[in-house]
């Protein structure tokens, strides 16, 4: 017998049942459809994080301080942190060959007012560069300058957002704000860059001079007694450089702080690359692990198949009794009730697939309405994935019943019922 | 020429601890182009009989010659084939697939036999059996004698060596009945080997050779009138 003749008389059998087919199909459709959905929604949160990550500029290195003593990757963290950055070491990376720039940067969140408004805003204190480093463009006024930084003035640039908040239609350049009590004068309104960081907007910040910050705003000491620099953002002539001008910083930085021989460095450099690799690694981790608790519905599903086919051949006895007679081998039998369960299986899947898809829409519909904006996106890959994942479902739960059905003697299914 | 050889052949059922002998000791030949029937008591093992024939069933013991081969040892898939292409079977209760047209019936021993032109082989067997402007009716909505014709047809569309009919009338009331003893005799009469297990005398009486068993053994093998 050939398979196409074997896939008419399945499809038929499942046609004859046709509320069967399709309640034994939901199974299917509810697991492909959840565990598509949570993967469609994992690639598009890592789509949406590492081109946020990818705007600030991937020609960027990040100086941050480690705590040497920490165990493990446990240095950068709270419990651990240490301040071994200044504005001094800041000053000399900006003097290394192939360093366009340098942005030290602390930042905090603070209430800013104007009139009867407040906010709690990110404020933070860098130099001049921040804004080629974070690629801001400004709507108005003028950025922070390296004077302004020189002489801690009290100016501050809003973001957009944040201005329209406080502002409304007034336009805010020459007024002056409150942040932390401390009066500051608007010189500048940066332009809608749209994207966000976990939940936090990119426009809801309010830079101010770092000197500034570090003397009005959030005093902060290293060990030493100096004014603590969080992070120092460093702009490379290019990728080409990048491998040199990282070792340069260490070389500097070693040296100032001094350490020697097997002394473990006291900060660590973090590429932009890395950055988005370590992002896709827990987006990717996180939704391998909800879609593996949402494949426990695929088991279900497979086992409602069996049951299913159990049912149709202890139905079908007399039938399967009528085919052995006239010519049916075993193997004719056995293609017959697998292909009714793969056909179940797979178009299950694709239903599963339309299903999932749609609801990773109205995730997206969702995420996007909340303030995060997200697009779900559906590769290839999944649909491969689920495709080939139902068939094996398929496969697996009817191969026990198409053996039974196999198996039968014809003498004693002829005389069945 | 002998069709089939039958030489003391012995079917053992194993009913818990007692073992039951459905036939002990067979031999008989049955040669191309005969109609007979096979008669006898409920629990004599003409069923069992026509399960062996048939290559439904192994024997226990001895050799069952079909064609010059030895059919007793052969595997699962090698009786599908003999079944397939020298069997016919015919059914007391039809066994059709109830779902299917009359043709597609027809066509099912076709589908595990291979080859091709399916429809038109199908619908030369129900013109054959006086159906062909029945085919497209599914079997509920024929009458018993016409369910039982589409059967016919179905043993026939391969070309069988032989065709098997176990209690063939024994659902039919007797205008259908006389009916279906008509095909089977005009089969006959175009060179067909026709086997008819049946406990009624007058159908056994239409046949050239009547086997009587009693208690899994040949107790008279003979002309019908000599009955």
């Amino acid at each position: 017998m050939r398979f196409f003749e074997a896939l008419v008389i399945s499809i038929r059998s499942l046609f004859a049942n046709k509320m069967r087919s399709v309640l034994t199909m939901l199974g299917i459709i509810i697991g492909v459809g959840a565990v598509i959905a949570i993967m469609a929604g994992g690639r598009g949160m890592e789509t949406a994080v590492t081109s946020t990550l990818k705007d600030l500029g991937t020609d960027v290195l990040y100086v941050q301080p480690v705590n040497p003593d920490a165990p493990g990757a446990a240095g950068m963290s709270p419990g651990y942190a240490i301040a071994t950055l200044t504005l001094d070491d800041s000053e000399a990376i900006a003097r290394i060959p192939g360093v366009l720039g340098v942005a030290p940067t602390n930042e905090n969140f603070a209430e800013v007012t104007f009139g009867g408004e407040t906010l709690n805003s990110m404020i933070e204190g860098s130099t001049a560069e921040f804004q080629t480093m974070s690629n801001y463009e400004l709507a108005s006024g003028q950025f922070i300058t390296e004077r302004n930084v020189a002489s801690r003035d009290s100016v501050v640039v809003l973001g957009s957002t944040t201005a329209e908040n406080l502002f409304g239609d007034e336009d805010p350049v020459g007024q002056r704000v409150k942040i932390k009590d401390k009066r500051f004068t608007v010189v500048g309104v940066l332009a809608t860059k749209g994207g966000s960081m976990f939940g936090f907007s990119m426009d809801e910040i309010v830079v101010v001079p770092i000197t500034t910050y570090q003397a009005r705003l959030f005093t902060q000491r290293t060990p030493g007694g100096e004014d603590a620099v969080q992070s120092i953002g460093v702009l490379v002539a290019g990728p080409e450089q990048m491998d040199d001008v990282r070792a340069d910083i260490e070389t500097t930085l070693r040296r100032r702080h001094h350490l020697t021989g097997d002394d473990k460095n006291d900060f660590s450099i973090v590429s932009m690359e890395q950055m988005i690799g370590v992002f896709s690694q827990i987006t990717g981790v996180v939704s391998i692990f909800l879609a593996a608790i949402a494949s426990i519905g695929l088991l279900v599903a497979s086992i409602g198949i069996m049951n299913i086919m159990l049912v149709s051949v202890t139905e079908r006895t007399r039938e399967i009794g009528i085919r052995k007679a006239v010519g049916a081998k075993r193997r004719d039998i056995l293609l017959q009730f697998l292909i009714e369960a793969a056909a179940l299986s797979l178009v299950g899947g694709a239903a599963g697939i339309v299903f999932g898809w749609l609801l990773s829409l109205v995730i997206s519909f969702a995420a996007t309405s909340a303030g995060f904006p997200l697009e779900a996106t559906l590769s290839p890959l999944h649909v491969i994935i689920a495709v080939g994942v139902s068939l094996v479902i398929g496969l697996v739960s009817g191969i026990y019943p198409a053996m039974r059905a196999a198996r039968l003697n014809p003498i004693d299914a002829l005389h069945y019922g | 020429m002998e069709l089939i050889e039958l030489e003391n052949v012995t079917k053992v059922y194993r009913m818990g601890e007692v073992e039951v002998y459905a036939l002990n000791g067979v031999s008989l030949s049955i040669k191309q182009g005969e109609m007979l029937s096979i008669v006898g008591t409920s629990g004599s093992g003409k069923s069992t009989m026509l399960n062996l024939l048939g290559c439904l069933d192994r024997p226990t013991s001895g050799r069952y010659m079909l064609d010059g081969i030895d059919v007793s040892r052969l595997n699962d898939n090698r009786l599908a084939e003999l079944r397939s292409k020298k069997f016919g079977f015919v059914f007391q209760d039809f066994n059709l697939l109830s779902r299917a047209t009359a043709l597609s019936n027809v066509e099912l021993p076709l589908v595990y036999s291979g080859g091709g032109s399916k429809r038109q082989k199908a619908m030369e067997a129900l013109e054959r059996v006086g159906l062909g402007k029945r085919a497209r009716h599914k079997p509920t909505e024929l009458s018993g004698g016409e369910q039982q014709r589409v059967a016919i047809a179905r043993a026939l569309v391969n070309s069988p060596s032989l065709i098997l009919a176990d209690e063939p009338t024994g659902n039919l009331d007797s205008a259908s009945t006389e009916e279906i003893i008509a095909i089977f005799q005009q089969l006959h009469r175009e060179g067909i080997t026709v086997a008819i297990v049946t406990h009624e005398a007058d159908i056994a009486a239409k046949t050239q050779r009547v086997i009587r068993l009693r208690d899994g053994k040949v107790a008279s093998d003979g002309k019908a009138d000599s009955l």
